[in-house]
């Protein structure tokens, strides 16, 4: 019997969404506010489970917490406690199904908690399953809504597609090497392709192959260019809570699937085959994304292309890998850094449009304009998440585009000249809304804006991360960098 | 299995899956589709068996053949409006999808026909799969084995939630 202790928050989570489950089915109340308590209780003692548990290697590498795992864990618990306490307007328009919604949030973040602990395919494989199953169904959960339900077929069908393309890769990398296990994979694929680089100067081709599946796959996930065609129909029509938690927990869950994958089993091949295809589709996800947004004149398709753009920000410190000295922080680790300062900006800025939504009704853009003059509170905390979000200093989204750009510019110069240009397109879009909310001179209908107490915990507290990551960096960096070592480069 | 006529049959097999699985996107009456989709998967079947994988390839004839396919002829035919008319199931991107597939199939032979496959001749492919398949469930996938059924049941809530009327 091996020590269960590393697995501990995994399967609590798991019980806990039965326990909401069965605490939904047996309880038809009105506003479903103790399902919502009961479901962020069960994420915070999670979140304290994680470092209680601690780390460990269990059953030979299908399970494996290090603090690589750790760090996008507690990403991916955070995701889902602002999500949950953003739903309080949504549970009013449900007329049933509460527990169950909430039980679906909790089985698939166990998912991505469980795709962020694995070195081996096939779990990593299940895991992405679990995560995006429930997810299908959460997007489709406004059953009076034609758009949600669009929502939820279109993510349903692209994501069967995009999962079949991945599990083509990884069976040709299986077929490769002869294991599923991704430490062995590595060494088995070098002794493979160099005497078949050397010997007859060819490029090892089914590798090749593998490794465009399986970019292609992971970036569905990620809402890469050109794998982005879903995404902005999605957000639009699912629920707004989780249009959140698919732009900031979906897109972890892609962001950690592909940094395992890549990272432990194919460092080597990152300068032949894949450093280039990536780093030309972060620079098509940041050109696509943040020239469509500013086209955009519903806020949750263009906080969709915001975040197409944001997919590919990240992407930048994927591709890139320290080479010869190390100066921190290299790229590795700023690709955490970037998720957790996104998290805060991105469930910020959807909590924003969810108090907007709930106060006035409306998703369009011109419709915030005078919204400082009512609402004053509102206005301002939104300008902060988008002012991170478009990467102004002091906040997180500076600091976390800083150190992207600092890690790509050794060897992706030209793709750091595109991030900064798109940047600043991003602020044009991300200004606007601001123009709308302070500078507008038309007359303003809007009255106060009341808010419910969970949605005002999520607001102050991303917006407590938003600020408290861009001015103190560095616990948040140092944990980054010491996460990372666990990869062989 | 004889291994003198097996890559006659692996042929027969594969060209069985390849037209039937065309048939199955082509055709306009649905349950013409699912009785070709039967043919599909009993033609894969064959083939798990000619390389030896008795379990797997029982498993595909119950649970696919069987269970599945069993399903969806019954939802077809419960579904008043769809059995017997024909459905047209091709929109204008029909020529972007045939240069794609085409395109796919042509890189994909030349990429694996020119791969040195590390293929191991002196292993002995075991009389009976199953015991070894149980273990290795039970023992270093078990893992992945416990997380299906979570799978399992976050799509059974999944499917009574947006099947249930309100």
């Amino acid at each position: 019997m091996p020590d269960l202790r590393p697995m501990l928050p995994e399967l609590f989570l798991f019980a806990w969404a039965i326990v909401v489950l069965l605490f939904g089915i047996s309880r038809k109340e009105r506003s479903g506010d103790s399902l919502i308590y009961l479901t962020l209780v069960g994420l915070v003692i999670t979140g304290i489970l994680v470092p209680i548990a601690g780390y460990g290697n269990l059953f030979g590498g299908t399970f494996v917490v290090d603090k690589f795992a750790a760090f996008f864990q507690i990403v991916f618990l955070l995701a889902a406690f602002f999500a949950v306490a953003s739903s309080h307007e949504l549970m009013k328009k449900l007329s049933a199904d509460r527990g169950e919604f909430f039980a679906l949030i909790l089985l698939s973040t166990t998912g991505m908690m469980l795709l962020a602990s694995t070195l081996e395919l096939i779990t990593l494989y299940v895991s992405l399953e679990l995560t995006t199953i429930p997810l299908f169904v959460l997007a489709a959960y406004r059953k009076d809504q034609l758009g949600s339900s669009e929502a939820g077929l279109k993510y349903l069908i692209l994501g069967a597609v995009s999962s079949a393309i991945l599990l083509y890769g990884i069976s040709l990398v299986y077929g490769l090497t002869g294991t599923t296990f991704l430490q062995p994979a590595m060494s088995r694929l070098i002794e493979q392709s160099v005497p078949m680089l050397l010997a007859s100067g060819n490029v090892n081709m089914a590798l090749v192959m593998a490794i465009v599946m399986m970019v292609a796959g992971f970036g569905f996930k990620l809402a890469l260019v050109p794998f982005h065609m879903w995404a902005p129909d999605v957000y639009e029509g699912a629920p707004t809570p989780i249009t959140s938690f698919l732009s900031v927990a979906s897109k972890g869950a892609g962001v950690v699937a592909i940094a395992r994958v890549f990272y432990t089993a194919l460092p080597a091949f990152h300068d032949v085959h894949w450093g280039t295809l990536v780093a030309v589709l972060a620079a098509a996800a940041m050109i696509v994304g943040n020239i469509t947004a500013v086209l955009q004149s519903n806020i949750k398709r263009m906080l969709a292309f915001s975040s197409i753009a944001h997919a590919g920000y990240v992407m930048v410190g994927f591709v890139a890998l320290p080479q010869g000295s190390i100066v921190p922080p290299y790229g590795p680790a700023s690709l955490l850094f970037y998720m957790m300062a996104y998290l805060f900006a991105n469930m910020g800025a959807f909590a924003c449009v969810i108090a907007f939504e709930k106060n006035y009704g409306s998703y369009q853009i011109k419709d915030y304009q005078g919204l400082s003059k009512n609402s004053p509170g509102l206005a301002i905390i939104m300008t902060l998440f988008l002012l991170s979000l478009a990467g102004i200093p002091p906040l997180a989204g500076f600091m976390a585009k800083y150190y992207v750009f600092l890690a790509g510019w050794q060897q992706f110069p030209w793709l750091v000249i595109v991030g900064l240009l798109t940047s600043v397109i991003a602020l044009f879009y991300y200004a606007n809304i601001i123009m709308q909310m302070y500078f507008s001179r038309g007359e303003t209908s809007l009255t106060k804006a009341h808010y419910d107490r969970p949605l005002i915990l999520t607001l102050i507290l991303t917006a407590v991360g938003t600020v408290a990551v861009g001015i103190y960096p560095e616990p948040i960096l140092r944990f980054a960098t010491e996460a990372v070592k666990v990869f062989p480069f | 299995m004889d291994s003198a006529i097996a890559p006659y049959l692996f042929y027969l097999f594969s060209f069985v899956v390849v037209v039937s699985g065309l048939l199955v996107v082509t055709l306009r009456d649905i349950f013409h589709c699912a009785l070709f989709l039967i043919l599909c998967l009993f033609s894969v079947a064959g083939i798990y068996v000619l390389l030896g994988a008795d379990f797997i390839a029982a498993v595909q004839v119950l649970l696919y053949v069987g269970a599945i396919a069993v399903l969806m002829i019954f939802a077809i035919m419960l579904t008043a409006k769809v059995s017997g008319i024909g459905i047209k199931q091709q929109n204008e991107q029909v020529p972007i999808a045939i240069i794609t597939t085409v395109a796919f199939v042509a890189i994909a032979l030349y990429g694996l026909g020119k791969t040195i496959w590390n293929i191991k001749t002196d292993v002995a492919i075991p009389d009976n799969t199953t015991m070894a398949i149980g273990k290795l469930l039970m023992t270093t996938y078990v893992v992945p084995f416990e997380i299906v059924s979570v799978v399992l049941l976050a799509a059974l809530i999944g499917a009574i939630v947006i099947a249930r009327r309100n």
